[in-house]
């Protein structure tokens, strides 16, 4: 049994990452993650860990010291924000064609410009096609626990994929919340010692890293990549089972609150979930079938999971807290393909899409009631007004 | 060629020196052509040349690897030769 704190969600990630002690963190601070690797760093300082910490010129340089670290057979962290992930683009890319498992807490904030520092999910959504895997968290326990669990499911060696923990910039990460750790040796034990796989620092076996490969043998080449994140479902129910065990803590691909019997929902990602599942409640002391669909595994998406999770519902509402100019929301993209490949009777939920939240906006228990009522009337025969829409917006 | 089922995810090489199989000749334009009287053996050419295609034995200029040799030119142009005439001359190819 754990330790019971009331901590903000970067100090939980911190500790996540502290009780894992990797060998290698290299680090470039932007806000809200800042303080992530500013704890981590008191922690090298004190000798609490035996990381070896770099501190590099720019994100960029933190993703590219950190592939070879990881390339050189160390187990590998950094962390960061926005732009910092904006900058770290190409090695993002690069670190997953490698299958290189890094471990990277996102902290969710908006892009650039107009400049903002606050929390939604334009980042993350971003990255999406990078190849890293992507566990989104609603508060610290998940934070931490996602941390926890992204080392044993991104060392796994059915896989070797680097990996993303999202949580919301400053509604999470800097919010002070009840949650428990897990002792020290517990998460030791659980995540292990590190495996290495074909590291570069090998004298007995040299071997290279990054050949170039043209068109005989690149295709082959995503092929694989697509085969590998194919194994990734798996391997985080195995994880994420066992992990239950140790902490009581249930999680899935995606959590289903109060779903089964429900005829409207809400799919929403983070936080704001939290939100949700109370104004859920109220509406069901109404006698209104609501529910909501919280995803965790982005990527790879869980298409056929999710399809049948919501099939039966009479109207679903998706909620992004990110947007992409000119098409829906990313996360209404992907629950419109689950719900178009899920099989059923031809019954499909009408789906509409709500753009809440950017630049760190509140999203508050009315915004959420707001739309539960539309999609209420929506479900009774009420026609679908505009597919996508901006809430909490002054007209 | 290999099928997708039978790569190394990565793409990492497990094998050391593998390079030596991917011959680059072919991309040449032009050729280094050695002219032995010309030559002082003094293997600026050998320490120019960036692909290792100078053929040196027991410690002297023999030649080029056409294998390997790209055709840039770089020994032609460092060549002191003897007394004014380069010992390394570039010919077009296919002339
Ligand atoms: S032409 Fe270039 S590649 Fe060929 S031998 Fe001379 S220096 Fe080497
Ligand atoms: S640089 Fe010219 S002179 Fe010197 S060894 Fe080479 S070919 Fe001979």
């Amino acid at each position: 049994m754990g330790k019971v704190v009331a901590v903000t969600g970067n100090e939980a990630v911190a500790n996540a990452l502290r009780q894992a002690d990797p060998d290698v963190c290299s680090l470039y601070p932007i806000t809200p993650q800042t303080d992530i690797v500013q704890r981590f760093s008191s922690f090298v300082a004190n000798g609490q860990v035996q990381t070896e910490l770099l501190n590099a010129e720019s994100e960029h340089s933190a993703m590219s010291a950190a592939i070879g670290a990881a390339a050189g057979g160390g187990r590998v962290i950094t962390a960061t924000s926005s732009q910092g992930l904006a900058l770290m683009w190409e090695m993002l890319h690069i670190a997953s064609g490698m299958n290189l498992p890094i471990i990277m807490p996102l902290v969710n904030r908006a892009l650039s410009a107009p400049l903002n520092i606050h929390g939604d999910h334009s980042d993350g959504m971003g990255a999406r096609d990078t190849g890293w895997i992507q566990l989104w968290s609603e508060n610290a326990q998940e934070a931490y626990d996602n941390t926890i669990m992204s080392f044993r499911i991104g060392e796994h060696t059915d896989i070797r994929l680097p990996i993303m923990v999202c949580m919301d910039g400053f509604i999470v990460s800097h919010s002070i919340a009840r949650m428990e750790y897990l002792e020290d040796d517990e998460v030791k034990k659980f995540i292990g010692p590190y495996q290495k796989v074909n590291p570069l620092l090998d004298l007995e076996h040299p071997k290279s890293f990054g050949p170039l490969i043209l068109t005989d043998l690149y295709h082959e080449y995503k092929r694989l990549q697509h085969e590998i994140m194919g194994r990734v479902k798996n391997v985080v129910l195995q994880v994420s089972d066992e992990f239950g065990k140790l902490s009581g803590r249930k999680y899935g691909l995606f959590e289903s609150y109060r779903l089964e019997d429900a005829e409207i929902a809400l799919v929403i990602l983070n936080s704001a979930a939290g939100t949700s599942k109370d104004v859920v409640d109220e509406l069901r002391d109404k006698g209104i079938k609501a529910g909501l669909l919280k995803p965790r595994l982005f990527r790879p998406f869980p298409y056929v999971e999710v399809g049948q999770a919501l099939k039966h519902l009479k109207a679903v509402c998706v909620m992004d807290r990110a947007d992409s100019f000119g098409g829906y929301g990313p996360m209404f993209m992907e629950i419109s393909s689950a719900m178009y490949q899920a099989d059923g009777e031809g019954r499909k939920p009408k789906l509409i899409n709500k753009i809440y939240g950017l630049g760190g906006r509140d999203y508050m228990p009315h915004d959420a009631r707001k739309v539960l009522l539309e999609l209420n009337e929506i479900a009774k025969g009420a026609p679908v007004g505009a597919v996508k829409e901006y809430i909490g917006v002054r007209e | 060629m290999k099928k997708w089922t039978e790569l190394v995810p990565g793409a990492v090489v497990l094998e050391a020196g593998s390079s030596a199989r991917f011959k680059t000749g072919s991309w040449r334009t032009f050729r280094p052509v050695w002219l032995q009287e010309n030559c002082i053996q003094c293997l600026m050419c050998w320490l120019y040349c960036p692909d290792m295609a100078v053929k040196v034995v027991d410690g002297k200029m023999t030649g080029f690897d056409y294998d390997y040799c790209k055709g840039c030119g770089v020994c032609a142009k460092e060549c002191p030769g003897k007394q004014g005439k380069k010992a390394i001359v570039m010919e077009p190819e296919g002339k």
